[in-house]
């Protein structure tokens, strides 16, 4: 999927819970994002980190790991059990999330995806509702293709917060481009907090898990200096 | 365990597979403790200890009381273990889970029944007045072996803990405030350090020092505490698969070797703690002057 490089993005200030800020709400066009909301003529904050702007958009960034279903999101789900005709799958989320059996390409009355308990797949969410369970599918919905979405195989499941999920994915922090210089690993990133990551070897697949997870609080020089430090 | 704990096939595949290979996941040997770092102080009697990303907080406090009736020459020794959602996510508080309870008796079976701490020397008048010493762990950040974290704290802030002076002169009992008395330590007959081991599979693979993810997936486990005079202390083994006599034997081998490893580290620390005491009533009388 090509993602673009982000433009020029500027921390304004730390905000908490409550604070209001003070944007001139009268201009046109400017777009509040995730952790602002407003109210009559103030706009205030909802989440607890830095208030960032980038052109006319202003929105909240912490290092929240708790994840928030929205739709299109791409995530890494664990099948923990199975309904009538679907798979319950926990994404992170408040709610397990829905997989029908049907949600899979080609897929029919007859032909049955094969999966089991504690298979790791990597999805589209199709239905995100704060009163619903959500919803997942296993297939682009534009070409009905898999694209990617299915059963993944072998490898490990690395944790983080959801920002870290957002830098891997626009490449704004190098280290999947530094780290693929040096060995050859694959990797599916989750928005809910969930990298699922693998390698030919298992030590390989060690070595990419811990970099990957010492990589989120690190900026790209230190990456630099931590890909160039490693024994492979 | 709540279900987001769980862990996918994937994972668990994939810890085993690396096992049998020798290799952990933090890439750690097999018989390698975590990193420990063992923080005491300001006060007498705090110690916080890291071991890895588990979190462990002992807090040791004193009071004057009765002693009991049955054991009227000693003092009272309380180990107090409640788990919390802190860092157990899903856990109901008010209710002590079984976890809850075999980290407590591991606890109480190390340090308590096996006369770690000197209890007669806690006695001020017999029948009469005693002191009471609490020992309060507190658990901030579970990543596996919440119990050899847990006895790493309580017999360093045991260690390190003061209380104040007492002088008994026929019926006056004075309890010197501790601005007037320097405080005491408490006489400590042996430090006894536990050694968590897991295992997997069949018997043949184990590891030292689960974390986390290994002691989910871990199919029998067995904990081993050493004190300094080369004594085993407690040898727990609480159900899981049937171990081979020679696996005992080596594992207690080994364990005797790493708690000479975590002995050295509280030393260090007792050490620091001391250095810093130092500094600052140095650097108080300076002031005064």
């Amino acid at each position: 999927m090509k993602h673009s490089k982000p433009t020029e993005r500027t921390k304004v200030k730390v905000v908490l819970p409550g604070d209001t800020v003070s944007l001139d709400v009268t201009t046109p066009g400017i777009i509040l994002g995730p952790g602002l909301i407003q109210a009559g003529d103030s706009i205030s904050c909802t989440k607890a980190g830095f208030l960032v702007r980038s052109g006319p958009t202003y929105w909240v960034e912490n290092d929240q790991k708790r994840y928030i279903p929205e739709t299109s999101e791409h995530v890494v789900g664990r099948i923990s059990g199975k309904g009538g005709e679907f798979y319950r799958v926990d994404i992170g989320s408040a709610h397990q999330a829905i997989l029908p059996f049907l949600a899979f390409e080609n897929a029919t009355k007859k032909n049955r995806p094969n999966l089991n308990i504690g298979d790791l797949i990597y999805a589209r969410v199709a239905l995100a509702n704060k009163d619903m369970d959500p919803e997942l599918q296993c297939y682009n919905p534009t070409n009905n293709k898999a694209e990617g979405f299915g059963k993944l195989e072998g490898g490990m499941v690395l944790k983080c917060s959801l920002r870290y999920c957002q830098r891997l994915l626009t490449q704004e922090t190098d280290i999947c481009k530094l780290l693929g210089q040096v060995l050859q690993f694959e990797v599916s990133i989750g928005m809910n907090g969930r990298v699922w990551l693998s390698s030919d070897t298992i030590k390989h697949i060690s070595l990419v898990y811990n970099v990957l997870k010492q990589a989120e609080a690190l900026n790209n020089s230190e990456c630099k200096a931590l890909v160039n430090n490693l024994v492979v | 365990m709540v279900k987001e704990l769980e862990l996918s096939t994937n994972e668990k595949e994939l810890i085993i597979s690396g096992l049998k290979e020798g290799i952990r996941l933090d890439g750690r040997g097999i018989d390698d403790f975590r990193s420990l770092k063992i923080t005491l102080g300001p006060e007498y009697g705090r110690s916080e200890v890291k071991l890895g990303d588990t979190k462990v907080l002992a807090k040791v406090s004193c009071e004057v009381a009765r002693p009991y009736p049955d054991r009227p020459n000693e003092g009272i020794l309380t180990l107090n273990t409640e788990l919390s959602p802190m860092a157990f996510a899903g856990l109901e508080p008010g209710r002590p889970s079984e976890e809850e309870v075999l980290v407590s008796r591991i606890l109480e079976k190390a340090i308590k029944i096996n006369r770690a701490v000197d209890v007669e020397g806690l006695c001020i008048v017999a029948n009469e007045l005693a002191w009471s010493i609490h020992v309060d762990v507190h658990f901030l950040d579970n990543d596996g072996n919440i119990i050899d974290a847990a006895c790493i704290a309580a017999i360093s802030a045991l260690s390190h803990f003061r209380r104040p002076d007492v002088t008994v002169i026929g019926e006056d009992v004075t309890i010197h405030p501790v601005d007037q008395r320097n405080p005491v330590p408490l006489s400590i007959h042996h430090t006894p350090i536990c050694v968590t081991f897991a295992f997997f599979e069949n018997g043949d693979l184990w590891v030292v020092d689960p974390s986390l993810k290994e002691e989910q997936i871990r199919r029998g486990d067995m904990i081993i505490a050493i004190n300094n005079h080369k004594e085993i202390c407690v040898l727990s083994k609480a159900g899981g698969l049937p171990l081979e006599m020679h696996t005992i034997i080596q594992c207690s081998k080994l364990a005797a070797s790493k708690v000479d490893w975590v002995r050295e580290k509280i030393q260090d620390a007792i050490a620091n703690a001391a250095e810093v005491e130092k500094r600052k009533t140095l650097r108080e009388i300076i002031i005064d002057d």
